[in-house]
């Protein structure tokens, strides 16, 4: 299964998802944002990090980067698009997932384990999770609160605590088709016991039995 | 050379007989552009001329060492083809005037170090000391640089995995903040910062330069401050992560492709040390050409351009037919590069601007004729009375002791800072910010990096000779405790005003401390940093030097110990000698006043002992804890905490629980071990409370009282 991993300029976690996507028997592949065509990949994930910097607003450069016309065309297509932490910032200043992500209540960055609950297993990235599974994954954001004024995002994980005063607690939102979804802690983080939890594996394993190949 | 009132090389920072020294080399009176790159070479930040004569007295050699003190960062074998590259720095002037964009340019700078060496940059680790939180303007410094760590470090996409956070009335008027920055890199691809052969190509790459940080260097490192100091905020540079990001991953491309022969970073002293360091190396020198440089802004005289930090510039030497392959790396990654020079045959760093030339020097001047002093040197006469009146507490009441402790922001948990840093990424971190040592695994191997930094400013002022020896043996131990066998020491000196005789005995009393026990523990110095006029309104802080060891576990013990891995029924050990009556530097004298009496010396035999002994007990010991601030009582309080589980502690006595005399630690072990001929058995976890002296708390409210030292401080 082919995996696009985008990697815009100030992208950090893009290698961290590639080892953890690895891990689970996939084929990811680091694209570059200027890329114009996706074809030939099964899915796409949006990794963490800065992309252009967080110039203007996080998210916003990216948005109007090459690679999100055939990002765009995929999320149609019904395939898996996945946004991890700044690509669930992405996928909102794209309009492929509602409402958008401001600074965290507290107005201060947020690097630790939280606990999340599964609440919706319809989705790419919840479809191996069962609905009340509770998951330890770090967090580490500073536009981490999410916000809906059109109440029209699924929420799909959501916050045990509320550790940066997002709408409804959503920890992961997904569109209405269930085949894009944003989540701002970061899965690729909690796929080894060593660092201090697994449960991040559930979330990837579900994107990745979503794969379908792609039909010439 | 004078203008009406003070000489233009005065106002450089430069003294009459500098001055003179160059118009000797020179055989003339200088340019104004050669004026300037004197000045900022010759400062006191760039060429340690107060501190060099001295520095040679640290152990720099042993076979692993790859490179030594002197290029931009140390690099060690860790075996397998693999070497790690190790930094520190300090930004302490720039962030007290600036603290966000101080500490941010300190991370900036610090990263360039260990890339300029080829290597990827893994881990950053700061040492920040501040004045008491119950002044406003501490609050105000540590907030913002904490957040300037922070807003750097995680945009630039390297983890921040640790350090260290402390208060002290010092630092009021001066605080430290201290920068350490960790490679890894492949044998093949080490870089060293030479300009190669005759011919070669100057490509600058990065950020466009302009007018920030002019004299960065000269005017704010290497002076002392007075109330005027706000005045000195545009010397501060300004960082742009994203632009350095940017730069990181361009770099690695041209390392990986074999398209440079050397590169150097722009940090202190700008394109005046990046021309002039490289060609000086390799015994050579450069033409320069001004007018090719991308500027941010226009006007720009030539010492302006010379003299500016921007940050986030590398000067990159390429063999002519690879220049179009490195423009177009620079391209992809979408930086500005240009083409500024050429490396010259002979030795003259010739620089034109605007078709004339405004510097026509010897390149190797501007670093190795820098000035040498050796400034007088006295004991402080008031040392001896510190010693005849050391602090004797007798009995103290246990448990509201070890409370008060705790809720010490310089003991408390310093996660209100770390968990602001991004310390999770490149899924590495195996021991993370809140433990003795950090440990990173290497990625595609069974090796695992150990880091651990000490200072501790109290202890220095008390003996700076013991005291710096006792911070070595500490982050020796730290990094121990993780598995991990100490290969090498970088260090951080930062002390006040060098030309007060008593200043510079500190100075020589920590080389000479930090060396003994570099020799006692066959560990190699394979870098560091001076910062002096650490002084506001003529008060110098503590001697203040800050040790990073770096310990290699090979294999990693998987799990390693950690304080969370305590459970119910395991047994406690202390493990090392027994502890003195001698509290002189500890955080128990600390609530009671200032530092005195002599503080314990450090024990190279049983030092060593104990670090086999850890070594050992980390392939089998859940838990490992170094004893240091706050003693027994607080370490073991710090494993309830951390773990959830109560203990019943076996000790008594004001000493045993709070003493911190060196050489110490607790293992947590499951019963029926094979127990340790230098331990014994002192209690065991179990229930919610700690019990210990007859007295009882509640683990609940040891935590509390943990992690709301610091947020509490903070609300004023």
């Amino acid at each position: 299964m082919r995996v696009a991993v985008v990697v815009f300029p100030g992208t950090n976690c893009e290698r961290d998802v590639v080892r953890a996507l690895r891990l689970l028997g996939a084929d990811p592949e680091l694209v570059w944002h200027r890329e114009t065509d996706l074809s030939g990949f099964d899915g796409v994930v949006l990794p963490g990090g800065f992309a252009h910097g967080d110039a203007l607003r996080t998210g916003a450069i990216a948005a109007l980067s090459p690679i999100m016309e055939p990002v765009r065309k995929m999320a149609e297509a019904g395939r898996p698009v996945l946004g991890i932490c700044n690509g669930f910032q992405i996928l909102c200043e794209s309009g492929l997932l509602p409402g958008a992500l401001i600074p965290n209540r507290d107005l201060a960055f947020i690097c630790r384990y939280v606990e999340v609950e599964v609440v919706d297993d319809t989705t790419v990235l919840t479809a191996a999770a069962e609905p009340g599974q509770v998951l330890r994954i770090p967090l580490n954001s500073y536009e981490g609160n999410w916000v809906d004024p059109s109440r029209t995002g699924r929420v799909v994980v959501r916050y045990r605590d509320d550790p940066n005063g997002s709408q409804d607690r959503a920890a992961a939102v997904a569109n209405a088709a269930g085949n894009v979804v944003g989540i701002m802690p970061h899965p690729e983080r909690a796929t080894d016991s060593l660092l201090g939890s697994e449960d991040g594996l559930v979330l990837l394993e579900g994107f990745v039995c979503s794969l379908q190949p792609v039909r010439a | 050379m004078t203008t009406t009132g003070t000489p233009v090389y005065a106002q450089l920072g430069m003294t009459e007989e500098e001055y003179l020294k160059v118009v000797e080399i020179l055989g003339r009176e200088p340019r104004p552009a050669e004026l300037a790159m004197y000045s900022v070479m010759w400062s006191e930040h760039c060429s340690y001329k107060s501190s060099r004569a001295h520095l040679r007295r640290f152990p720099t050699e042993a076979p692993w060492v790859v490179v030594g003190p002197g290029e931009n960062a140390g690099v060690v074998d860790i075996g397998d083809g693999w070497l790690a590259a190790i930094r520190i720095e300090s930004h302490n002037h720039p962030s007290f005037v600036e603290p966000y964009q101080g500490a941010a340019t300190g991370v900036g700078g610090i990263l360039r170090d260990v890339f300029t060496m080829g290597a990827r940059p893994v881990a950053l680790w700061d040492q920040i000391r501040f004045g008491p939180l119950d002044q406003p303007r501490n609050r105000y410094l540590f907030g913002g640089v904490v957040s300037g760590i922070a807003g750097y470090g995680n945009a630039v996409g390297v983890p921040t995995v640790g350090g260290e956070v402390e208060f002290d009335d010092c630092y009021s008027g001066n605080p430290l903040v201290n920068v350490m920055c960790l490679g890894v890199l492949r044998k093949e691809q080490l870089v060293l910062g030479t300009a190669g052969a005759p011919g070669n190509v100057a490509v600058l790459l990065g950020a466009a330069t302009g007018r920030d940080g002019i004299g960065g260097a000269s005017v704010l490192a290497s002076a002392s401050f007075d109330e005027s100091a706000t005045t000195k905020r545009p010397s501060v540079q300004v960082g742009d992560p994203f632009e350095e990001k940017k730069l990181i991953e361009a770099c690695l491309e041209l390392y990986e492709k074999g398209l440079v022969d050397g590169i150097q970073d722009l940090g202190a002293a700008g394109l005046s040390c990046a021309t002039s360091e490289p060609a000086g190396r390799a015994g050579l020198g450069m033409d320069v050409d001004l007018d090719r440089v991308h500027l941010r802004e226009t006007g720009m005289t030539a010492p302006e351009i010379l003299m500016s930090e921007s940050q986030e510039r590398m000067l990159a030497f390429v063999r002519p037919e690879k220049v179009d392959d490195v423009l177009e790396v620079a391209r992809r990654w979408e930086i500005d590069a240009s083409v500024i020079g050429t490396v010259r045959a002979d030795d003259r760093l010739v620089v034109t601007h605007h078709g004339e030339v405004v510097a026509d020097i010897p390149a190797a001047s501007l670093s190795g004729d820098a000035p040498l002093y050796h400034r007088p040197i006295a004991r402080p006469d008031w040392i001896d009375g510190l010693w005849a009146d050391p602090y004797r507490p007798g009995d103290v009441l246990v448990v509201d002791t070890l409370l008060r402790l705790l809720r010490h922001p310089g003991v408390g948990s310093a996660a209100w800072a770390y968990e602001q840093y991004d310390h999770m990424l490149f899924l590495d971190t195996v021991v993370g910010p809140g433990h003795d040592g950090t440990l990173l695994r290497v990625e595609g191997t069974k090796k695992g990096l150990a880091v651990s930094t000490d200072g501790n400013g109290r202890l220095c002022l008390l003996d700076p000779r013991r005291g710096a020896s006792r911070l070595v043996w500490e982050a020796a131990l730290n990094v121990a405790v993780t598995g991990a066998r100490p290969i090498a020491a970088v260090d951080n000196l930062n002390l006040g005003n060098p030309e007060k005789p008593e200043v510079m005995w500190q100075l020589v009393e920590v080389i000479e401390g930090m060396s003994e026990a570099c020799e006692a523990l066959g560990i190699p110095v394979v870098g560091g940093n001076v910062s002096l006029y650490n002084e506001t309104d003529r008060r110098d802080i503590n001697p203040t030097p800050v040790v990073g060891v770096l310990g290699l576990a090979d294999p990693m013990p998987a799990p390693p110990p950690r304080l969370d891995r305590a459970r119910p029924g395991m047994e406690i050990w202390l493990i090392g000698p027994e502890p003195t009556d001698n509290f002189a530097g500890s955080c128990l004298e600390r609530l009671d006043g200032p530092p005195r009496g002599r503080p314990t010396a450090a024990d190279p035999e049983a030092g060593r002992a104990v670090i086999e002994e850890a070594l050992r007990l980390a392939h089998v010991a859940p838990v490992l804890h170094d004893v240091s601030d706050g003693g027994l009582a607080v370490a073991v309080a710090e494993i309830c905490i951390a773990s959830g589980v109560g203990a019943t502690l076996e000790v008594e006595g004001t000493a045993a629980l709070f003493g911190e005399d060196p050489h110490r630690f607790v293992a947590v072990v499951e019963p029926g071990w094979d127990p340790p001929a230098l331990g014994r058995r002192i209690g065991a976890m179990g229930g919610d409370s700690l019990v210990v002296g007859g007295e009882r708390v509640a683990v609940s409210a040891l935590a509390d009282a943990y992690r709301n030292a610091i947020p509490e401080a903070m609300r004023g």
